[in-house]
């Protein structure tokens, strides 16, 4: 057997309407291969969090989860355009997001405070007018 | 409480999931901030909101939920309704406001439950 699977998605930036479609199918693959309901949830929570956050705030990107024995590790990637102060973007209430967001239901600074509460392991690489690299663990 | 029992209650139109009206359900969350729902719910398996766009039962979905309840009047748009019944979600539709909907499920012994952080 292989060392992990993979799995890819373009995440469409264009349509807060499919938003956490990914995520949604992500969920789907993991309940069959039998994780426990813990990491599932976990997994895709923070999945869909940083899909929303790529189509609110970055014009869409890509997502690439590889899922090991021990671990599956999820990676978001955009060309948008890049957070300049991780540390405040993290805390929580923290948001730059329109009021159009708002009224949907997000955009309360709760995302990447979230990301980081359901994952075991949280690494953000961005670049100002260059675009975020997130990279996110949880252990099995 | 039976998912049946809260539609009852709320007179609401069941918009899809008939199949599974019958589900036990024990607590609730009324919320219209969909990342407060999935910093903070747990076990609730309802979830009663005001919004009524496709990423309220992908929120409901990402955190196991099996009922929306849509209130003051609200109908999904279709497109909302089909994504719930391909999750095998409960949709319900009623014409009381926030307040008075989970005043009135909690009152009838839907509890709010324990939520995660606190
Ligand atoms: N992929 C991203 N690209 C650019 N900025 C981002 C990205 N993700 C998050 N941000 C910035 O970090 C802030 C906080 O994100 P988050 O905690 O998810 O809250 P929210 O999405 O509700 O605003 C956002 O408002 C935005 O300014
Ligand atoms: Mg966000």
């Amino acid at each position: 057997m292989a060392d992990s699977v993979n799995f890819h998605f373009d995440i469409d930036g264009d349509n807060f309407t499919s938003a956490g479609e990914a995520s949604v199918m992500i969920k789907k693959l993991l309940r069959q291969m039998e994780f426990s309901p813990d990491v599932i949830r976990r997994v895709s929570v923070a999945m869909y969090e940083g899909e929303i956050n790529m189509v609110i705030h970055a014009n869409g990107g890509t997502a690439d989860v590889n899922v090991f024995c021990d671990r599956i590790e999820i990676v978001l990637k955009d060309n948008g355009p890049g957070i300049a102060d991780v540390r405040l973007a993290m805390q929580e209430g923290y948001s730059t997001a329109p009021d159009n967001i708002r009224s949907l239901g997000f955009g309360a600074g709760m995302g990447l405070p979230n990301m980081k509460r359901y994952t075991d392991d949280m690494r953000i690489e961005s670049e100002v007018g260059r675009g975020t690299t997130i990279y996110m663990t949880v252990n099995v | 409480m039976k998912i049946r029992r809260i539609a009852e209650l709320l007179e609401a139109e069941v918009l899809c999931g008939e199949e599974n009206l019958d589900g036990e359900v024990h607590s609730a969350c009324g919320c219209d901030m969909m990342s407060d729902v999935l910093a903070f719910v747990k076990e609730q398996a309802v979830l009663i909101t005001g919004l009524c766009n496709p990423q309220v039962v992908r929120t409901a979905e990402m955190m196991d939920m099996r009922c929306i309840v849509f209130v003051r009047g609200k109908i999904p748009p279709r497109e909302v309704i089909e994504l719930a019944d391909e999750a095998g979600i409960v949709v319900l539709a009623t014409n009381e406001r926030m307040y008075v909907a989970c005043g009135m499920l909690y009152q009838c012994g839907l509890s709010g439950g324990s939520f995660l952080n606190g």
